[in-house]
């Protein structure tokens, strides 16, 4: 992948020692697009190390470069200026679960196998491994149109798990489904990425969901996108999007996100 | 007359008591067995399909005896329906009939064999590198639009009286629907699908393989659809036009039987030329429909 090239590239002076497998460390990244009058800075130096296993959470209003931020880690964008590390392979999820129609579950889920390099007789038993751990082994056979949001989005789940990625980006996986479902969605991807012990960026415009899911939260401002704060988030798991701690939290984000965009729109 | 209408009369009755049969048997609480309520499902959707087509064709022969009743033309110029099915009769106990039949579909399936390499390369050439469309890509849309027929006094230069020209004006005809069919399948693969496959860690023989070609496929088999009726109408116009001695097609029989003023045996042709198109359509429909439902997609 694209992202082996920024693996454990040393960073300029500031970070002598290489990124451990499965952190990702950004130091000064900025991001423009396009040139001379019409470029715009998406991102504008930003600062970011995550550690190994850790489940980060990245919210802002639309526009703050929460996106370009994630397709950087994954490898479908280079940086302008700064250094990006990443250590180990990157997968990425999106708000569609993009499962492609002509397959079955199993089927999604193999071919990620095989363009892994997995030999094929290990594919079809290693796919229905897979889905039984994100418990979907009983629609293995279903195609995509016959399954619900919830169990799509698994499905995308399982087949990130067969990328045998380190660092996982995803781009507000949940935001096209409902609540109940996003609730157990949570409760899946907490689950699976602890089982698997998986480096988490999550993009999310929703505080609470940010809260509730994150070790940490990033807040990012527009404007250039940047990072205007950083909140440790140590409530024991597991959390519920109801518990007032965790509504409680989300407040004093959400107070620190207004005034951000306040600052921008006033 | 009377004895012609029956079919099309019960019809729409059976159908009803067909219905009502599955519906009111076992009761709107009870359902009844997978396999039991299946066939009998099945059987109700086969007859749906069938009785209107079968309407058709009844009041279709209808029209044809009437005006044949009418005396608008003498019968040795358009015969009865009863002369047409009796001399169609006579003719498949002949082994030319099935030698004609033989050479037309051989034809057609040489031909098509050939449109569909080349309409497929080039499609995706063109969908592929941008100054091969900015070459081409409007051109094959106006080839497409030409009617084949215009292509055979060339072909009959370039090649004679003989199977290369009739092949030749063939996959004139079927290629550029078959190449328009891939291009706008391409075109239109949704774009997700392709950052899938690079986030997947596809190559771009693998990103064709596995998400660009299998997405465009709906689009390919419409494409090769229509490049079928062209091919088989191509087909028909040069078998008309290139008559080979020897060796004889539907459409050297059509014109014989034109020469020797055979009506019925003129429209027995025409039936079943007409018949082996709607065969090769309901083919590709079913295909279709069948690659559409496994897909999710609206059937019909």
């Amino acid at each position: 992948m694209t992202v082996t090239e920024n693996e454990a590239r040393p960073a300029s002076g500031a970070a002598p020692e290489p990124v451990a497998h499965g952190g990702v460390r950004l130091t000064g990244v900025t991001k423009v697009f396009g040139r001379g009058a019409g470029a715009t800075t998406a991102l504008q130096d930003v600062d970011l190390d995550v550690r190994p296993g850790e489940f980060v959470t990245i919210v802002g209003a639309s526009g703050c470069g929460k996106s370009t931020l994630l397709s950087l880690v994954a490898g479908l964008e280079q940086v302008t200026t700064g250094t990006l590390e990443v250590g180990g392979r990157v997968a990425l999820m999106f708000q569609e679960a993009t499962l492609l129609p002509w397959l079955t579950a199993a089927q999604n889920v193999a071919l990620a196998l095989k363009l892994r390099g997995v030999a094929r007789a290990e594919r079809t038993p290693q796919a229905h491994a897979l889905l039984e751990r994100v418990r979907l082994g009983a629609y293995a056979d279903k195609r995509p149109h016959e399954l619900s949001g919830g169990m799509r989005q698994r499905v995308a789940l399982a087949r990130v798990l067969a990328q045998d990625a380190s660092v996982v980006c995803m781009d507000e996986p949940l935001g096209a489904l409902d609540a109940m479902t996003r609730d157990h969605m949570h409760d899946e991807i907490e689950r699976v990425a602890g089982e698997a012990g998986l480096t988490v960026l999550f993009v999310t415009h929703n505080v609470r969901e940010a809260v509730r899911l994150g070790d940490r939260a990033v807040l990012m401002g527009s404007s250039p996108g940047r990072v205007v704060h950083t909140e440790h988030i140590d409530l024991p798991r597991p959390r519920r999007m109801e518990d007032p701690e965790v509504a409680r939290r989300a407040g004093s984000l959400t107070a620190a996100l207004r005034e951000d965009v306040a600052r921008h729109v006033g | 007359m009377s004895a012609d209408e029956r079919p099309a009369g019960t019809g729409p009755s059976g159908a009803l008591a067909t219905a009502i049969g599955a519906a009111s048997g076992p009761g709107p609480i009870a359902p009844l067995t997978g396999a039991e309520s299946g066939r009998s499902r099945a059987l109700t959707q086969v007859w749906a399909g069938t009785w209107p087509k079968v309407g058709a064709v009844v009041a279709f022969v209808a029209i044809w005896q009437a005006v044949v009743l009418s005396g608008w033309r003498p019968e040795f110029v358009l015969p009865a329906p009863l002369t047409v099915a009796q001399t169609l009769g006579d003719l498949v106990r002949e082994p030319e009939f099935w030698q004609a039949i033989g050479t037309t579909l051989r034809r057609a399936l040489v031909g098509f064999a050939f449109a569909i390499a080349i309409g497929t390369v080039v499609g995706i050439a063109v969908s592929r590198f941008r100054p091969v469309r900015a070459a081409i890509g409007s051109l094959i849309t106006g080839l497409q639009t030409m009617p084949s027929i215009v292509w055979f006094p060339l072909a009959i230069l370039l090649f004679g009286l003989n199977e290369q020209a009739i092949t030749f004006v063939v996959i004139l005809g079927a290629a550029p629907s078959i190449a328009n069919g891939i291009i706008s399948g391409i075109d239109h693969v949704p774009p997700a699908f392709t950052r899938l496959g690079t986030v997947l860690g596809a190559g771009s023989v693998d990103l064709y393989r596995h998400f660009v070609i299998p997405a465009a496929l709906p689009s390919y088999v419409a494409g090769l659809n229509q490049g079928w009726a062209f091919a088989w109408r191509s087909l028909l116009a040069g078998e008309l036009l290139v008559i080979i001695e020897g060796k004889p097609s539907l459409g050297s029989r059509l014109s014989f039987a034109q020469d020797f003023n055979n009506a019925p045996e003129l429209i027995a042709y025409m039936v079943v030329i007409l018949v082996l198109g709607m065969l090769a359509d309901t083919v590709f429909s079913s295909q279709s429909r069948r690659m559409r439902r496994r897909r999710g997609l609206a059937v019909d």
